[in-house]
């Protein structure tokens, strides 16, 4: 064999080989493709499953007969009653309205002076290990902040207020203000971050000091990532069930002090949606409940997020 | 050329000795000994990397928002060294006012823009509305955009064109009444008219205050500038009247650069 034959015969090996490898890529090419098509389409099939299945539990008592007016207005929710059941949550989204509401009033100001902090006081590594501290308190299990709550800041409160029990609305809204401080932080920490250093420069050449240069420069360039970080603690807030229903006192009733205890829509489905028999009204009200919960997050996700579209049509 | 020797003088004007500026261990600044007059435009010009920029951030003390700047020397502005103890920097930025290389109107209306200086350094409510409106308009007059925001001056300044921005930054240091303006390259980001426009802006300005420039365009330094200093890896070549450097320059390196055979 010369070597111009076996010469010829490795290129056609090569040949055929990457014909193989070819078609193997034309194949594998509008597989995969298909593959992150459907990735993509989950997120949006899962979202409408929920929403309907919460749906389908609950429309027997919506389009059967439920009193709306009750449900909105009644501070009385007695499902287990035998002879007079009444099912009104009035009581129940004051709750959860009165403790998001304490939550956001500790955890805005302490999440945005966090995060103006970080981003204008500090700067190199310390600025860095900031950050990362605080965003590690973000995935600490609310069950962990529900211990705290009970444990922690309930002996305090007790101690410090003489009051007979330390699980209530102040309780509640330490905890879940804490536990909404890290998204704050890591939220404006990046609107404040992406503020042009020409700004800056700008209010510093005028002489401001660096604190005018905040509130006079930065909080105005910075608003809509700052207000979506607000939105998006609140969202947290109020969806949060575990912390809550372990620090808040449980009672239904409409608080009248920072220190009566109260009982928020979250926790309320996750006490009673196991004892509830499947299928009869009690049941089908935490459903109802969970579209309320379900409207009030999504709204506040969808403001969140026309917020933060909002700040990218303004950049360009 | 100044020797370093020669002691600071106090009279108006800028005058630096034995400026020195370090970034970190790169020195940007060597011996720098600079006398610049009041009441007419000076330009810094050389080629990139120089330290005209650096040098024109000194006298404001912008430099030192980084961290690992190190300056040492004498800067006197209106006849005080700037780094004397008892110098407020709030008052030293007052009295310098400075435009970027690109236009930085800050991201509030066109109003509060002009009155920003104002907010920082007048306390609340010591003018009148009518007062504040007055100021606006003459700043606005002043660069010659009054007549194009008049109706809009509510609307956020980042609405406006690029050269109606720059102009903006020029009219916000009005109000303040500064003595000195430093402009960094403040025509790189417009067009051939936007150029024109804001150096007869400059004309008009150069009757009120002590003006520096640093600019790229050779061109703009001989038809802007009254004096010109050519820097080279930071030191001070030569100083002296725009005509004489560009038509008759004392050194070999000026010439090589204005006559563009370098840099």
């Amino acid at each position: 064999m010369n070597k111009s034959v076996f010469a010829a015969k490795i290129r056609r090996f090569f040949r055929a080989l990457h014909g193989l490898l070819q078609i193997a890529l034309d194949f594998t090419e509008p597989v995969m493709e298909l593959l992150i098509r459907l990735c993509g389409w989950s997120a949006i099939v899962f979202v409408f499953a929920i929403f309907l299945f919460v749906f389908k539990e609950a429309a027997p008592v919506m389009f059967g007969g439920m009193n709306y007016t009750e449900f909105f207005t009644s501070i009385n929710w007695r499902p287990t009653s035998v002879v007079n059941p009444q099912y009104g949550i009035l009581a129940l989204i004051v709750g959860t309205l009165s403790v998001t509401g304490l939550a956001m009033l500790l955890a805005v100001p302490l999440g945005l002076g966090a995060a103006v902090y970080i981003s204008e006081f500090t700067t190199g590594k310390y600025k860095e290990a900031l950050k990362v501290l605080i965003e590690l308190l973000a995935p600490i299990p609310s069950v962990v902040w529900g211990f705290i709550g009970y444990m922690l800041i309930g002996p305090i409160i007790i101690k410090l207020t003489g009051a007979p029990v330390g699980v209530n609305l102040l309780n509640g809204g330490i905890t879940l203000g804490l536990m909404s401080v890290p998204i704050i932080v890591s939220v404006a920490e990046d609107a404040l971050r992406a503020v042009p250093d020409s700004y800056r420069e700008a209010a510093l050449s005028f002489g401001a000091s660096r604190w005018e240069t905040v509130y006079r420069v930065l909080f105005p360039a910075a608003k809509n990532g700052l207000l979506a970080a607000v939105l998006l603690g609140i969202g947290r807030a109020i969806g949060e069930t575990m912390a809550v229903l372990m620090v808040t006192g449980h009672a239904i009733k409409i608080p009248h002090s920072l220190l009566d205890p109260v009982r928020t829509l979250t926790a309320t489905i996750a006490a009673e949606l196991g004892e509830a028999v499947e299928g009869d009204v009690h049941y089908r009200m935490l459903f109802v409940i969970g579209l309320v919960l379900f409207a009030m997050t999504f709204a506040i996700n969808l403001t969140a997020d026309f917020v933060v579209k909002g700040i990218r049509s303004e950049k360009t | 050329m100044i020797s370093t020797a020669t002691p600071l003088s106090t009279t108006p004007g800028i005058h630096t000795r034995n400026l020195n500026l370090w970034y970190g261990s790169f020195q940007a600044l060597k011996e720098v000994a600079l006398d610049i007059k009041p009441g007419i435009v000076t330009a810094l010009i050389g080629p990139s990397g120089c330290g005209k920029t650096t040098l024109l951030r000194c006298f404001n003390r912008i430099n030192e928002r980084y961290g690992n700047v190190r300056t040492t020397g004498e800067i006197a502005v209106l006849g005080k060294n700037i780094y004397d103890a008892d110098v407020s920097l709030s008052e030293l930025r007052k009295a310098v006012g400075m435009v970027f290389q690109r236009p930085n109107p800050l991201p509030i209306s066109i109003r509060e823009n002009v009155l920003f200086g104002v907010r920082v350094h007048v306390k609340r409510g010591a003018y009148g509305r009518g007062e504040l409106d007055a100021m606006v308009e003459s700043a606005l007059r002043d660069v010659q955009l009054w007549d194009d925001v008049k109706d809009k001056l509510k609307k956020n300044a980042l609405h406006l064109s690029l050269e109606q921005q720059q102009k903006l930054c020029i009219a916000r240091l009005l109000p303040l009444k500064p003595r000195v303006i430093l402009m960094d390259e403040p025509c790189s980001a417009l067009d051939a008219e936007g150029i024109e426009r804001i150096e007869l802006l400059l004309q008009e300005l150069r009757k009120r205050f002590t003006i520096l420039i640093v600019t790229h365009n050779m061109a703009q330094a001989r038809r802007a500038a009254d004096e010109c200093i050519y820097m080279l890896l930071g030191r001070i070549v030569e100083h002296d009247a725009t005509m004489k450097i560009f038509h008759n320059p004392r050194e070999k390196e000026t010439e090589m650069y204005v006559t563009g055979r370098y840099g």
